[in-house]
C-alpha cells in the first residue's frame, strides 16, 4: 500500500489550511456547481473571463483536505491562462490523476497531488474542482458562440 | 463485568476474514455489510457442488433437492421474524423490497391529494422509491424531522399525520445515528388514519430480536448481506392480505399461474413476487446465516452490542474535539455510531486510520436529508456487530489519536 506521505504532503495541507481563491467574485462570467454523489462533497466555482483569458477564479465548498486543497491549487494557478490553456491544464491534471505520464509544466502546486493517483478512492476528491472548471469553460465557450451568432 | 456469554474473540475463528490468519483488519463497518462465517460459505459451496439445479421446475431428484434447500432458507427467515413462510418474499436486496411496495402498492393506490411521511433519518432506499411514486401519482413526500438529540420528533410526526397520510416509511434503526425508532407506536398512530406502514429493518433484524407482529408495520424490508449472509438476496415480509391484494411488481417466469396470448394469472404468494430464477444459493446462504445467528441468540447479540456500544461511546467522548451524533443511551440505540472530529474531514480520518487496518465508513451514508438536518455533509461512522470486541474499540481510539498526531504534524 502506498504511504500516507504520498497523499498528505505539506504543500497540500498548506493549501487546505490557507485556501487560495476561496470566496466569491463581484461579477463572474461563469458560475458552476459540482458535487460528488459518493461522499457528499460540494463545490461552487466562479470564473471571471476577459478577452479570452481567465482573469480570476473563486470557489466555496465542503470537502476533505484533498478536495479543498485541489480547488485552492487550481484557483491559484489558473488566472492568466487563455481558455485553451485552461482546458489543456484540466486535461493534463485529469491524466495525472489516472496515473498517466504527463508534462508537468504549468500545473503549479497541483503537481503535488500526483500521489493521489495511488489512492483510487480519493481521485474523485482531487478531480472535483477540475471537473467543475471544465464544465464552466464549456459553458463559457457555448455562451460566447451563441452571443457571437447574435451579432 | 460481562452481562453476556457471547465471546466475540472466540467467534472470530468462525469468520475467515477476521480469524487470526486473516488480513488482520479491525472491521467496524458492519452497518455497510457484515463479514461471513465459514458455515455460510460452506452451505453455498455445498449447494453448488451437491444439488445445483433450477428450483420449482424440474421433476428430477436434483431439482427437488435444490428446491428444498432454497425453500428452507425461506422457512429460516419466517421463523426469525415470526411469520408464515408465504409472507416472506425474496428480492435482490432491501432496496428492491422497498421498491416492490412502492411500485406494487404506492403507484396503484396514491393520488395528488395524498401524502407520504418519511422520517428524515431514512436511508435513500426508503426515500427515493417514494419520490418516484410521488412523481408518478402527484402525491407529496413529507419529512418527519429529527430532534437535536438524534431521535424522531414525535410531536412533529403527530402534527404531520392526518387523513391525507397514506404511507409512513420509517427505519426501525437508523444507519447513521443508531436511533431505534418506536415503530409500533408510530404504526399504531399511522394505522389510526388508515396509512400503510413500511419499515426498513436493514439495521435492526441483523442485530436484535424482531417480531413482525410486534413491530406493527404492514411491510418490513431487510437484506441478507448485513446479517452474515451473502449479497444478492433481500427480504420483504408483509401482512398476508397486503401481499394478496397487491399486483405483481416484476413479471416473468415463476410468478405466473397461467399465461395466454392475452394475459396471465398470478401464482400464489410469495412466488407472485418472485419473477425469474431466484437467488437460490443466496437463499441457502441466508438460511445458514440465520442458523448461525439463532444458535447464538439475537437476545445475546443485542446484549453484547449494548455493552460494546456503551464502551465505544465512552471511549469516543474522551477524545478531544470529537462529537458523537445520535442517542447517548446505548439501550435506545443500535451499534452504528457516527461522529465528527474537529479539523479533520471524515474522508481524511477514514484514510488515515486505514493505515492501521481500521475499517470505518466516511460520507453521507446514503442519508443526505439527515446530513442536512445535522448540518454536516459527511460523518465518520463506526458500526459494531457480534464479532467486535473491546480490543476493536481500543484500536479505533488509538488510531484516531495517531491520525490526529500525523495530520497536525504535516
Amino acid at each position: 500500500m502506498p504511504g500516507l506521505e504520498d497523499l498528505y504532503q505539506e504543500l497540500i495541507l498548506d493549501h487546505y489550511r490557507n485556501r487560495r481563491g476561496e470566496g466569491h467574485l463581484d461579477d463572474p462570467t461563469v458560475e458552476v456547481d459540482q458535487n460528488n454523489p459518493l461522499c457528499g462533497d460540494v463545490i461552487h466555482m466562479e470564473f471571471k473571463i476577459e478577452d479570452g483569458k481567465v482573469a480570476d477564479v473563486a470557489h466555496t465548498g465542503e470537502g476533505c483536505s484533498i478536495s479543498r486543497a485541489s480547488a485552492s491549487m487550481l484557483a491559484e494557478g489558473l488566472p492568466g491562462c487563455t481558455v485553451e490553456e485552461a482546458f489543456d491544464r484540466v486535461e493534463r491534471f485529469r491524466q495525472m490523476m489516472h496515473g498517466e505520464e504527463i508534462d508537468d509544466e504549468d500545473l503549479g502546486d497541483a503537481i503535488a497531488l500526483q500521489g493521489v493517483a495511488k489512492f483510487p478512492a480519493r481521485i474523485k476528491c482531487a478531480l472535483l474542482s477540475w471537473t467543475a472548471t471544465n464544465e464552466a469553460l464549456l459553458t463559457y465557450q457555448s455562451d460566447a458562440r451563441s452571443n457571437g451568432d447574435g451579432h | 463485568m460481562a452481562l453476556t456469554t457471547l465471546d466475540p474473540e472466540a467467534l472470530r475463528a468462525d469468520f475467515p476474514l477476521l480469524a487470526d490468519d486473516g488480513p488482520g483488519v479491525v472491521y467496524l463497518d458492519s452497518a455497510a455489510t457484515s463479514q461471513k462465517p465459514a458455515s455460510v460459505l460452506a452451505a453455498m459451496d455445498a449447494y453448488y457442488r451437491e444439488t445445483n439445479a433450477n428450483v420449482h421446475r424440474g421433476v428430477y431428484g436434483l431439482a427437488v433437492d435444490a428446491t428444498d434447500r432454497f425453500e428452507a432458507g425461506r422457512d429460516a427467515v419466517a421463523g426469525l421474524v415470526g411469520v408464515d413462510r408465504e409472507q416472506v418474499v425474496f428480492t435482490k436486496n432491501a432496496s428492491e423490497a422497498l421498491n416492490l411496495v412502492a411500485w406494487a402498492w404506492g403507484v396503484r393506490n396514491l393520488g395528488p391529494d395524498d401524502e407520504i411521511l418519511v422520517t428524515a433519518m431514512e436511508h435513500h432506499s426508503n426515500i427515493v422509491p417514494w419520490h418516484i411514486v410521488a412523481g408518478i401519482t402527484g402525491a407529496t413526500v413529507r419529512l418527519i424531522p429529527v430532534t437535536p438529540g438524534g431521535e424522531l420528533d414525535l410531536d412533529a410526526f403527530t402534527g404531520l399525520l392526518g387523513p391525507q397520510t397514506k404511507v409512513l416509511a420509517a427505519a426501525h434503526v437508523s444507519n447513521v445515528l443508531g436511533t431505534i425508532n418506536p415503530v409500533a407506536e408510530l404504526a399504531a398512530a399511522a394505522h389510526g388514519v388508515g396509512a400503510l406502514v413500511v419499515a426498513d429493518g436493514a439495521q435492526s433484524v441483523p442485530h436484535m430480536p424482531v417480531d413482525f407482529a410486534e413491530l406493527g408495520a404492514d411491510a418490513l424490508a431487510f437484506t441478507g448481506h448485513k446479517m452474515l449472509g451473502p449479497t444478492g438476496i433481500g427480504v420483504l415480509v408483509a401482512r398476508r392480505e397486503l401481499l394478496e391484494s397487491m399486483e405483481p411488481f416484476l413479471g416473468g417466469g415463476e410468478m405466473i399461474s397461467q399465461v395466454t396470448a392475452d394475459g396471465a394469472t398470478w401464482n400464489d404468494i410469495p412466488w407472485k413476487f418472485e419473477a425469474g430464477t431466484p437467488p437460490i444459493a443466496e437463499a441457502v446462504g441466508l438460511g445458514a446465516a440465520i442458523r448461525y445467528l439463532t444458535d447464538i441468540g439475537l437476545t445475546e447479540v443485542r446484549a453484547h452490542e449494548i455493552e460494546l456500544t456503551a464502551t465505544l461511546l465512552d471511549a469516543l467522548r474522551e477524545i478531544p474535539g470529537l462529537t458523537v451524533y445520535g442517542p447517548t443511551d446505548p439501550a435506545r440505540r443500535g451499534g452504528a455510531v457516527s461522529f465528527a472530529l474537529d479539523g479533520i474531514h471524515p474522508h481524511d480520518l477514514a484514510q488515515l486510520i486505514d493505515r492501521d487496518g481500521v475499517c470505518v465508513r466516511a460520507g453521507h451514508h446514503c442519508a443526505q436529508p439527515l446530513m442536512e438536518e445535522l448540518g454536516t455533509p459527511a460523518t465518520t461512522r463506526a458500526s459494531l456487530y457480534l464479532y467486535n470486541s473491546e480490543s476493536d474499540v481500543e484500536a479505533l481510539v488509538r488510531s484516531i489519536h495517531r491520525a490526529r498526531e500525523f495530520f497536525d504534524d504535516v
